[in-house]
């Protein structure tokens, strides 16, 4: 009946099989991906928050296919929707399980399919900061993690994770031709710098940490029309503290950018 | 966006049928594929007893018994034929949805102020109407990158309304709601059906997919949702057989790929640029060789998704899903490839219908011949 697998929210098994085979290589010899605390994560629907850096953010990707593949179940990443306007790019994204950060996704993958959400509350202020601005997490926007996750009755997980950051450092960013393209952020890379226009597809090989903190429950039902806007701030300040917490402790307990 | 009633009453019971009589309802937009389709199902229905349609155009459907009103546009006579006729039920189908069809302004004089008038004239004071069902379109979601991958009923757009098409559908909601909301004694159904394909319907998409090479935009490969068009007379029925109330999407299970429905079609993509589509595509259109609208062009980047389970909530179940959909789609446009039209086309005689109607020649009361040409469509009661 149906000629291709693409699903319900535009992702296929197949491409994201592909490129599981693609990007598996890199994943583990280029940034040798080590995780701790995978076991943190439930086995019903959960929102994954984690922080967010390098140019072309490589956390997603590392995320993704390090709890597919070890655990088996899929990954669906919300992002800002300025991905679905760029030809290709949009198409791929989604196919490999991107979808447009809206909270009607989000809870429908929650509450009703019981799927993991991986979303960056940072939203591109993350990867936008420079190398010197590097693990000091940003704003968590305006807390809505915390209210999609209490109206799907879902716990949220922290993530955090070290070694992005040096993967693709932004030296300078240059506003005003992001504002001429109408893009969110125009970075000049380190990458760049050394590698030319191949650096903005090349990653330094940055070993990859990634730490599952522990689920926070919120004791609020779900389904309300409305939660409590400071408490949902409070909330999502705290998830935020205990993720910098957590990078400030992997940063002390790490040795090299390169070996970890 | 609009909510049209707070008295979401779903499931029909026995009490909601006290009237010994048969039903008399109205018929907007006769001529249209869907009055007449419609218009044939409720003449098998024993319980309906009188059908008046209403069209600028003549009936385009062999009709026995619906009395058929030729109006002008914008149905400035609307509350005289109310008045007269006593109608209880008012499918309003009439409202063009096919930006390519006509020019913004009779799609104007027919969608806003028509619906405008119907309105008028059903909430005249001592008015007989009590069920209204409307026709409209999930175009009122717009399509655009902010959007949710499926809307609900009550989904806001995410972009304000640009084109006329869609500025007149959420002008016609706007109207359906304030007749709601000042009238609570009338059920008021309100169905927005996604992108309509099947054999005998012509859309702008159902014209691109029979293409030998279908339009696409280059790097987008956007989901679309389509209903068949034997469940959009089945979803329009199943309203005026369960006097529904409310807001409801009308549209078949997932969404497909452009690319996909492609090749259901058998047909191959050839990609468009996607920025500055038009300069490219209004030559074309002018000599002629293909029509890719304006209004399609953040469908074919964007898609659009409309969640279908309030409607099946309420026990409605759909015959096809999207992709079945196009498949028997592209059967029937096989088919009628080979032998041609299978049903001979049918013009309105005027003197014709009205001898069968009301000369006295023409014995009426006896029982219906088992000839009665039943269509497919009348099996939507179940």
């Amino acid at each position: 009946m149906r000629h291709s697998d693409v699903n319900e929210w535009g992702r296929s098994e197949k491409m994201r099989t592909l490129a599981r085979a693609l990007y598996d290589p890199m994943y583990r010899n280029w940034f040798r991906v080590e995780w701790d605390g995978l076991e943190k994560i439930p086995q019903g629907g959960a929102l994954l928050v984690a922080n967010h850096a390098g140019a072309i953010p490589s956390d997603a990707p590392a995320i993704m296919h390090g709890i597919e593949t070890e655990l088996n179940r899929p990954v669906y990443g919300l992002a800002d929707n300025f991905f679905r306007k760029v030809p290709v790019v949009g198409t791929y994204w989604n196919r490999l399980g991107g979808l447009p950060a809206h909270p009607d996704n989000a809870y429908r993958l929650l509450r009703e399919q019981d799927q993991l959400v991986l979303v960056f509350p940072e939203g591109t202020k993350g990867p936008a900061k420079t190398y010197a601005e590097r693990y000091k997490l940003r704003r968590f926007g305006r807390g809505g993690f915390v209210e999609i996750a209490m109206r799907a009755g879902v716990p949220v997980i922290p993530i955090a994770l070290v070694g992005a950051e040096e993967s693709m450092p932004i030296m300078v960013r240059l506003p005003s031709v992001a504002k001429a393209f109408g893009l969110p952020y125009v970075p000049v890379t380190a990458n760049m710098l050394l590698a030319g226009p191949l650096g903005a597809v090349a990653y330094f090989p940055a070993k990859f940490k990634i730490k599952v903190l522990d689920p926070v429950h919120f004791d609020v039902p779900p389904d309300l029309e409305r939660y409590s806007r400071s408490k949902i701030m409070d909330e999502s300040e705290a998830i935020r503290d205990t993720i910098q917490a957590a990078l400030y402790e992997m940063l002390r307990n790490r040795r090299s950018v390169w070996f970890g | 966006m609009v909510r049209v009633s707070k008295n979401t009453r779903t499931v029909p019971t026995a009490a909601d049928k006290p009237r010994s009589h048969g039903r008399r309802v109205l018929v907007t937009g006769l001529g249209t594929f869907w009055g007449g389709r419609v218009a044939q199902a409720l003449e098998a229905d024993p319980d309906v007893e009188t059908i008046v349609g209403l069209d600028v155009f003549e009936p385009t459907v062999e009709l026995e018994r619906t009395e058929y009103v030729r109006v002008d546009a914008n149905y400035s006579i609307l509350s005289r034929i109310v008045r007269a006729t006593q109608v209880d039920t008012i499918i309003h189908t009439f409202l063009v949805v096919d930006p390519t069809m006509m020019s913004t302004r009779s799609m104007h004089e027919i969608n806003v102020i028509g619906t405008m008038n119907l309105f008028a004239a059903a909430s005249a004071p001592n008015s007989t109407v009590r069920d209204v069902i409307v026709k409209s379109s999930t175009m009122v979601y717009g399509s655009a990158p902010e959007d949710p991958t499926w809307f609900t009923e009550d989904s806001p757009r995410s972009r304000r309304a640009t084109q006329p098409i869609e500025r007149s559908l959420a002008a016609v909601e706007g109207y359906v709601h304030d007749f709601a909301e000042d009238n609570p004694h009338v059920n008021v159904a309100l169905l927005r059906f996604s992108n309509v394909v099947g054999a005998e319907i012509e859309t702008p998409l159902t014209r691109l997919l029979q293409h030998p090479l279908v339009p696409s935009l280059a790097g987008f490969d956007p989901r679309f949702q389509f209903v068949h068009e034997r469940d959009v007379v089945r979803a329009l029925l199943f309203a005026f057989d369960a006097h529904l109330a409310g807001i409801y999407n009308v549209a078949g299970d997932e969404q497909i790929p452009w690319s996909e429905v492609t090749h259901i079609c058998g047909r191959r993509n050839i990609p468009f640029p996607p920025f500055g589509t038009q300069l490219l595509s209004a030559p074309l259109r002018r000599i002629g060789v293909v029509d890719l609208p304006e209004e399609y062009e953040s469908l074919l980047k964007y898609g659009r998704g409309v969640d279908n389970s309030k409607f099946k909530n309420i026990g409605f179940e759909y015959q096809y899903s999207s992709a079945e959909a196009i498949e028997e789609f592209i059967e029937s446009i096989r088919l009628r490839r080979t032998i041609g039209a299978h049903r001979p086309a049918y013009r309105y005689e005027r003197d014709v219908e009205q001898f069968f109607r009301h000369s006295p020649a023409v014995l009426r009361d006896r029982p219906l011949a088992e000839d009665l040409q039943v269509d497919e469509t009348s099996t939507a009661t179940e």
